[in-house]
Order: structure tokens, then sequence, then C-alpha cells
């Protein structure tokens, strides 16, 4: 894979261009929505790319159009690294390629940190039991539901 | 003017470093970059009354060519504070090429300094305004390593590229840092040392990681023309090219294919060579997986293929493709962006003035910085007159 695909849609920002931000703000409509218990993306409505983090324009296009959408949460393990503090228990940071088509960081839980290899399906939940905003976590989904989702 | 214009219209004509390691408390960042650039201009034959650009980063000091212009008394016609982590000093070496040419400046001083090892622990750093919200601090990444580390999983996933090719990698640094009476880490390292050091990030150890110290340095370039009156051999850049596609490290698109591929493809047709054309390589060593990703993507070797690559001392004293011949940021020195050092070494390795490492003939040279995590790549090419 290379740089994204720079190329235009007709619907670009030259034809929809927006001179004010306008609507909720990306970060904050982003852990409203999470709060409530789904895993946002944004999808743009130009060239249809799935967009993660929120943004109020489309990287791919440049079209200022974006729609909320919710995740099914599954999606597979890209990569991970174990990081071994000191003081506490090991665990895994890792890159979740979702099936609709984004990446974010995120980490596994339920699994020993070790056990979490390059490829496993896993499944999208909501933690709200930080001190801090709530946050995605993953799981190992069964294989079933990995199968059914790809 | 195309970029073929560019070619050799530009030289770097002094370069130096400060003090290196470990300055102590009551020392600061641009008393370092201004020892270096005295340094770089007395051996230029210059002075600061003779620099009118002034291209300069520093960490966390968003106005340094303010800061670094007033301090050395500099009042330049041309300021580039290009600030792309790492890689910014190869970056303003070919702006400064470009503003030379463009008649925007006539001599440029390009120059960096950093107090990171006397700094830490000791809360000198402030905190500066909000960013965008992070989307990966959440899960307690400990950058810039877990950025470095997930590349490094994901490319022995792809190619089978082991923990041992990357200790290969520390090991060459070290060999060559044997060499460099400024290195700062000089004892024997063998690769079952590497692999037996503390795991942080997997499947990063702690000796998979650049040093922490202070340090900096300074590159002076001009016109090919008058750098020829100068009393040192000019070193002509050939080449130069950038690119970054992400910051973040969950937004890279391919994590075993950096912006290199693009940066070194610009600076390659800028300078009508090739890698087979190339005597040695300064690249951007933070973790040593940088050094297989850059030598893939600079064209030394196919995709996958870095970590036979490095192996069996290739990249070492004595090997087919000096690489970082200071020792890198791995064993020589590294104050936090590394980026201006691969361009000293290179100039004195083509000058032939680098002492014990010194390679034989060396009339091609790559200098290539990283910024950010795997993020900004840059590129330049480096070449005596017979290169020219
Ligand atoms: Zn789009």
């Amino acid at each position: 894979m290379t740089a994204p695909d720079r190329e235009a849609t007709a619907t670009g920002p030259a034809s929809h261009h927006e001179t004010a931000l306008t609507g909720s703000a990306p970060h904050r409509e982003y852990l409203d929505r999470l709060a409530a218990g789904s895993v946002p993306f944004q999808t743009c409505d130009g060239c249809l790319t799935a967009v993660f983090p929120p943004r109020v324009i489309c990287p791919a296009c440049g079209a200022t159009e974006l729609r909320w959408s919710e995740s099914s949460g599954l999606g597979a393990v890209y990569s991970t690294s174990v990081i071994t503090p000191r003081d506490t228990d090991p665990y895994p940071v890792v890159l979740v390629d979702l099936d609709e088509g984004f990446r974010m960081m995120s980490t596994v839980v339920e699994t020993p940190a070790a056990d979490v290899p390059i490829g496993m399906r896993v499944r999208a939940h909501v933690d709200r039991e930080g001190s801090s905003d709530p946050r995605v976590v993953f799981t190992a989904a069964e294989a079933a539901e990995g199968e059914e989702a790809s | 003017m195309s970029s073929r214009d560019l070619r050799g219209a530009a030289a770097i004509v002094g370069v130096a470093e400060s003090d290196l390691g470990e300055v102590g408390q009551d020392r600061y960042a641009v008393e370092l970059a201004a020892q270096a650039a005295g340094a770089a201009l007395a051996e230029a034959g210059l002075t600061t009354r003779d620099v009118d650009g002034l291209f300069c980063a520093i960490a966390g000091r968003g106005m340094a060519p303010l800061d670094v212009g007033e301090y050395l008394g500099v009042r330049p016609r041309y300021t580039d504070g290009t600030m792309v982590g790492g890689s910014s000093f190869v970056s303003h070496l070919h702006h400064a090429a470009l503003a030379i040419a463009a008649g925007a400046c006539d001599v440029a001083l390009i120059v960096y300094g950093s107090t990171a090892r006397s700094d830490s622990g000791r809360g000198r750093l402030a905190m500066g305004p909000p960013e965008l919200p992070s989307y990966e601090a959440a899960y307690r990444p400990r950058p810039p390593i877990t950025g470095y580390a997930l590349a490094a999983a994901r490319h022995m996933h792809q190619y089978g590229t082991t923990r041992a090719h990357l200790a290969e990698v520390a090991v060459a640094a070290r060999q060559w840092a044997r060499l460099n009476p400024k290195a700062f880490a000089r004892d024997p390292l063998t690769v079952e040392d590497v692999l037996a050091a503390r795991v942080v990030s997997s499947p990063l150890s702690t000796l998979d990681c650049c040093l922490v110290t202070d340090g900096g340095g300074a590159v002076v370039v001009t016109s090919a023309a008058r750098a020829a009156d100068l009393p040192r051999p000019p070193v002509y850049l050939l080449g130069a090219g950038e690119a970054h596609w992400h910051r973040a490290i969950s937004q890279m698109p391919d994590l075993t294919v950096t912006a290199a591929t693009e940066s070194s493809a610009r600076a390659y047709a800028m300078a009508g060579l090739g890698p087979e054309d190339v005597d040695m390589v300064q690249l951007y060593d933070a973790f040593t997986i940088n050094t297989i990703l850059f030598l893939e993507d600079l064209g030394f070797c196919k995709k996958g293929e870095g970590g036979d690559f490095v192996s069996g001392g290739r990249i070492a004293p004595g090997g087919v493709l000096p690489v970082n011949t200071n020792g890198g940021g791995l064993s020589y020195c590294h104050p936090g962006m590394y980026g201006i050092f691969p361009l000293i070494e290179a100039t004195r390795q083509i000058r032939g003035e680098a002492g014990e490492r010194q390679q034989p003939g060396v009339s091609v040279a790559v200098a290539h910085g990283n910024g950010g995590q795997l993020s900004s790549q840059v590129t330049a090419i480096l070449g005596g007159r017979d290169a020219l």
C-alpha cells in the first residue's frame, strides 16, 4: 500500500465547500456516541471512505460532508506490541483494522498480553471503567462471528 | 527552476558538533546550538556576520529561529523554522539550497541544540497549548518506542524478520562507534547482549533503542560559486526529496513501508543517481528497525530483505555498505532529534576527514532523516567535486 489516493471525486470540495464549522464538534460527538455504547466512525459522503479519527474534512478526497456511522466492532489485529512496565502487569498495545475499513490503536483485554497474535479476530467493547473518557477496547472474537463478519 | 537545476547548486562548506553526551544542568539547548554554529562557521572561513539565512528547529521552542538569531546576533533576510521532528535538518538543507538558488539568501546556517539528557527528570519541559485530542493515549503506548515496535512486529510477521536481525543493526552501530572517539557508547556489544536486554515494548529491548544524550550541530551552506573560494572542499547537494504521509502511528497506511520510498525517489531523480552509485549511508536509526526499513525504502535491498541485508557484519566496518559510520543514534549520540548528524558525518566522510573510521574513496553519500513516528522522511544525496 502507498499513500492515500488523492483523486478528488465529483462531489469533492469544489462543489460543496463549507466556509464555517457547522454541526457538532467531531471529538465531542465521538465521545457522546461512545458514551452511549456505540463504536463511532465517520463515512465520507463523497468517496465512501471510512474516516477515523473524526475530522471536518475527508483525508481521501477533501469533501467536507462526513456522516457518522456505527461500527460492527469486529476487526483483526494488524500489529501488536506488549509493553512491560517495571511496576505493573504487561499489556498489549494493538492496531486493529475494523471490518468497515478504518484502523485504530487499542488494547486487548481478558487475554494474556503475549497471546494476542497479529491477525487475531477481535470484538470491540466500550470501556467506561477508567477515570477519564470512555474508550474502545477489544476482546477475542468467537471464530464464528469473525468469519460471519469477513 | 526544475529539480535538476538544483543539483550541485549549493554546497556544505562547514560542519561541527557542539559538546556531546552530558553537558550538565547549567547548559541550555540554544548554547549548544550556538557553540556548534561558531565552530561550523569558523571551519567555513566565515563568521556570524556572513549569515543571512537561518534554519533552525529545537524541540519545545516554537520560535527557535528567533531564539538562535538573537543569541548569535544574526539578522537573517531568510528564515525557516520547519519542524518535522528529527528529519527537520535534512529538510532545512533542501530548503536552504532552494533559497540560495532563488537568491533569497547567500550563506545559510542550519543549527540545532538539545539538552535532552540533562533535562530528564528535572522538570524543565514546559506544557504547550493543547493539540488535537489523542486517539492513542488512552491505550498507554510508550511514545515513541511503541510506534516503532508495532512496525517491527508487523515486519517480522510479514517477512520473517527476527530479533537477531534487529540486534545485528545495534551491533554494527556499536562497532562503528568504537572507531569514533566522540561516541557515547563504546563498550563491546554482541547480538546475544541485545537479545538478553530487557524488552520494553515488544519486540524492542533497551538495546534496540537510541541513546538519550545532549548535543548540538551546525551545517553551513552556500552557493557552489562561493563555496569554491572557501577553505574546505565543498560537499555538494546533488539531490533532495521530502515526503510525509501521517503523524500518529495508527494512521500509517502500511507499517512496513515508509514515505522514504517517495523521498528517496525524488532525491535520486534530482541527482540522476541510484542506490548503486552510493558509497555509504548515514540514516536516522532511532530504533534498530529504522535501519532495516530505510535500507529497503532507499533501494539498497528489496522490501522484506532488510534483515538479511544487515546481517553478518554487512553494514559494519569492513562490510559491503558502510551505514552510520559515526555509530548512529544507537551508539554515538541522540539528543532528541538526530537529523543534523547524518549531514555532518556524510560531509566528513566525503572530505576524507573521518579519522579511524574514514572509508576510502567516498564520492557519494546518502544522508536520510526521519521525523515523528516513521512519519516525515527526508533524503539528501551529497557528493564531492568528482560526483558533480
Ligand atoms: Zn472522501
